[in-house]
């Protein structure tokens, strides 16, 4: 009798233990927004809201802000990002859950999941004195110069091959969210259940085959949520961007040239921001970082529920 | 017992009585400066003083907001911010200056081992964007007898906002109209072109991977990563190298205002380097205003640490490479120091 009393009052506790924490964090993130919305209250007061996300001039001089350009290079760096590191990704999962001997598909799965604890700093020093040069002197300039003489039009498109740009941001990036998109796959794809290979191989498929047709669209719910977990990722990173896309805001964007992000503009400009309008700007752009994060994060849960529930009939 | 007692009290008392401490915050640009004044100065005196380099903005925001003895600010209050200082709190603010800094153009010409020469209307061109290649003839005219290769310029500049950039853009809005009128001076700017470096360390980065970019940093910084930076044209038309000396000299003014609010880029003294600018110490000159402020005792500790770095701690300014204090902002100074007060009445 004892027992069981004290086995509910622990029921009890344990229960309001963690409707308390499940609860902070709501506050916490409501509070976040809260926070950042009328931070930059007056920024999308002066400019109103939609006059804020669609001017494309930032001058602290002038008194003049708009979220435009950061809020494009934010899309389109980690929409890049994420499809050049989609496959490779892939690939790695596949090839540690099905393909390589347990040893070594360890030893990959350790090494994998090593880059997502490296600092982004690392990455970025990386950038700088590795991948930056490498693509300049290798893939920009000679692109470039044979751009000058055969196809003219392109060179707009191409921008300045000094390798500090869009391009490095982006294939750093895409290095950066490789383990998390990765890591979940390969949980996702070890949990397909043995029988289910087991009948595609008693029909006679090939180890692909089974592969493509059973492991990849059963574990397409998981492979997925890494995918958008990678999104997140990239879309918040600061750092190594910061070092690597050569901050300028001047549109049009172009592929070698200079480019910003929401996230680098706020690392870039807080500490010193001149005036309160300024200021008022920069946490405006973070709360429309907040807004993209949570409209990315709704759309993955959307996706999700539709996958599964399709799972559910099947 | 009684005798541990009387230890202990006597031990009590002394720390009572070294304990005042001051707080400071501003700028991160002389903060190597004032770590080593402020060290020094607690040897001497036993007076403790918390600096916090969170940027001159920071400072500024922390003197409204009264949570220090003193700011500390690259640039020096406009006169919209001064009239605020002076409705809101009904006193007025003191600039101290402490130190000089500079920003030099450093370069990256593969095959160009001279020291170049620039003047400030070529600068602006090339950060206007006008000036594309290095053999472009307005550097080649500057710089006779240097090969200068037919390599794209690649303009680097600050992507944080920082002091770097105003004294920068300040110098060149003077020098250049199409400067002043399309881009302007600021901390941070809309730069026209260009790549962008986070700190004099992302700017030196960049300068050093790109084979024929330019960019601009502080003179210690340069000199302390031995970076090779170029000569540049002061008014009297005279290429200065930076240096302690030039820089020091870029102060030495006639007509120095009593406020000590001057901009020294663009400097009219001959010998002077152009893009020069003070960091200065901010105070209310009625301390008691200042809430941070709670006895006469911590007035007088304030008057005399700002009393200090401006005679005895300028000794260590050339050890860390920051130029010293021309005589002139230093008599005008004592005047400004001597109407401190504390409940109206003087504190030194």
């Amino acid at each position: 009798m004892l027992e069981r009393m004290h086995g509910r009052l622990g029921d009890v506790l344990f229960t309001w233990f963690l409707v308390i924490l499940g609860g902070a964090v709501l506050l916490i993130a409501a509070l976040m927004a809260w926070e950042l919305w009328s931070g930059g209250a007056l920024a999308f007061h002066h400019f109103g809201f939609g006059g804020f996300i669609a001017s494309s001039s930032w001058d602290a001089v002038k008194g003049q802000f708009g979220a435009w350009p950061f809020l494009l290079g934010t899309v389109i760096t980690s929409a890049l990002a994420l499809t050049i590191s989609f496959v490779p990704s892939l690939a790695a999962a596949i090839a540690i859950a099905e393909y390589t001997p347990p040893w070594l598909g360890e030893i990959i799965a350790y090494l994998v999941d090593l880059l997502a604890a490296l600092p982004s700093v690392v990455y970025g020093l990386l950038g700088i004195f590795v991948l930056i040069p490498m693509l300049r002197n290798y893939i920009e300039q000679p692109f470039f110069t044979w751009a000058i003489t055969k196809a003219p039009w392109l060179l707009t498109v191409l921008g300045p091959p000094t390798g500090i740009g869009m391009m490095s941001a982006v294939l750093v990036l895409s290095l950066m969210i490789i383990p998390y998109s990765s890591s979940l796959a390969r949980d996702a794809i070890k949990l397909v259940p043995r029988s289910q290979r087991e009948a595609m191989y008693a029909l006679g498929a090939t180890r692909w085959e089974v592969v493509r047709l059973v492991v990849l669209p059963y574990a397409r719910g998981g492979i997925f949520a890494g995918v958008i977990l990678a999104l997140a990722r990239a879309i918040g990173e600061t750092m190594a961007v910061t070092m690597m896309i050569g901050n300028g805001h001047q549109l049009p964007f172009s592929v070698f040239g200079p480019a910003a992000t929401m996230a680098s503009v706020i690392a870039n400009e807080f500490t010193e921001a001149t005036g309160d309008l300024q200021m008022s700007s920069l946490l405006a752009i973070g709360f429309l970082l907040f807004l993209l994060s949570l409209l990315v994060n709704f759309i993955a849960d959307y996706i999700l529920r539709r996958m599964t529930a399709g799972e559910g009939r099947k | 017992m009684k005798k541990i007692l009387i230890v202990l009290f006597g031990l009590f008392a002394f720390a009572a009585a070294q304990n005042v401490s001051l707080n400071g915050a501003g700028a991160s640009f002389p903060y190597p400066l004032y770590a080593k004044y402020f060290s020094e100065y607690n040897k001497l005196t036993g007076v403790r003083v918390n600096y916090q380099s969170i940027g001159s903005g920071g400072g500024i925001r922390q003197l409204f907001a009264q949570t220090v003895h003193f700011g500390a600010s690259d640039a020096p209050l406009s006169d919209d911010k001064i009239a605020e200082f002076e409705k809101k709190f009904g006193t007025k603010v003191i600039h101290v200056p402490t130190a000089l800094g500079a920003v030099v153009p450093s370069y990256n010409i593969p095959g160009v081992s001279d020291t170049l020469k620039f003047s400030g209307q070529v600068i602006a061109d090339i950060y206007l964007g006008k000036i594309k290649k290095w053999n472009d003839a307005a550097i080649a005219k500057l710089n006779p007898g240097v090969k200068l290769p037919p390599l794209p310029i690649t303009v680097v500049h600050r992507s944080d906002g920082s002091g770097t950039s105003y004294i920068f853009t300040e110098y060149l809005s003077k020098v250049s109209p199409e400067w002043k009128e399309k881009v302007g001076k600021g901390k941070s700017v809309s730069w026209p072109v260009g790549l962008g470096g986070k700190g004099n360390e992302g700017v030196a980065g960049l300068v050093s991977q790109t084979p024929g970019a330019i960019g601009y940093t502080e003179l210690i910084y340069a000199i302390k990563n031995n970076i090779k930076f170029g000569a540049v044209q002061n008014k009297a038309g005279k290429f200065v190298l930076a240096s302690l000396e030039s820089v020091k000299a870029a102060a030495d003014l006639k007509d120095f205002p009593q406020d000590t609010r001057v901009s020294l880029t663009n400097t009219p003294a001959p010998e002077g380097y152009p893009i020069a600018s003070f960091t200065w110490l901010l105070l209310y000159r009625d301390l008691d205003k200042d809430h941070a402020v709670k006895s006469a005792a911590e007035a007088k500790a304030v008057a005399d640490l700002v009393w200090w770095v401006i005679h005895d701690g300028q000794q260590y300014n050339e050890k860390l490479l920051y130029a010293g204090l021309p005589e002139v902002a230093v008599k005008i100074s004592e005047a400004n120091l001597a109407t401190l007060r504390y409940q109206g009445k003087p504190v030194r």
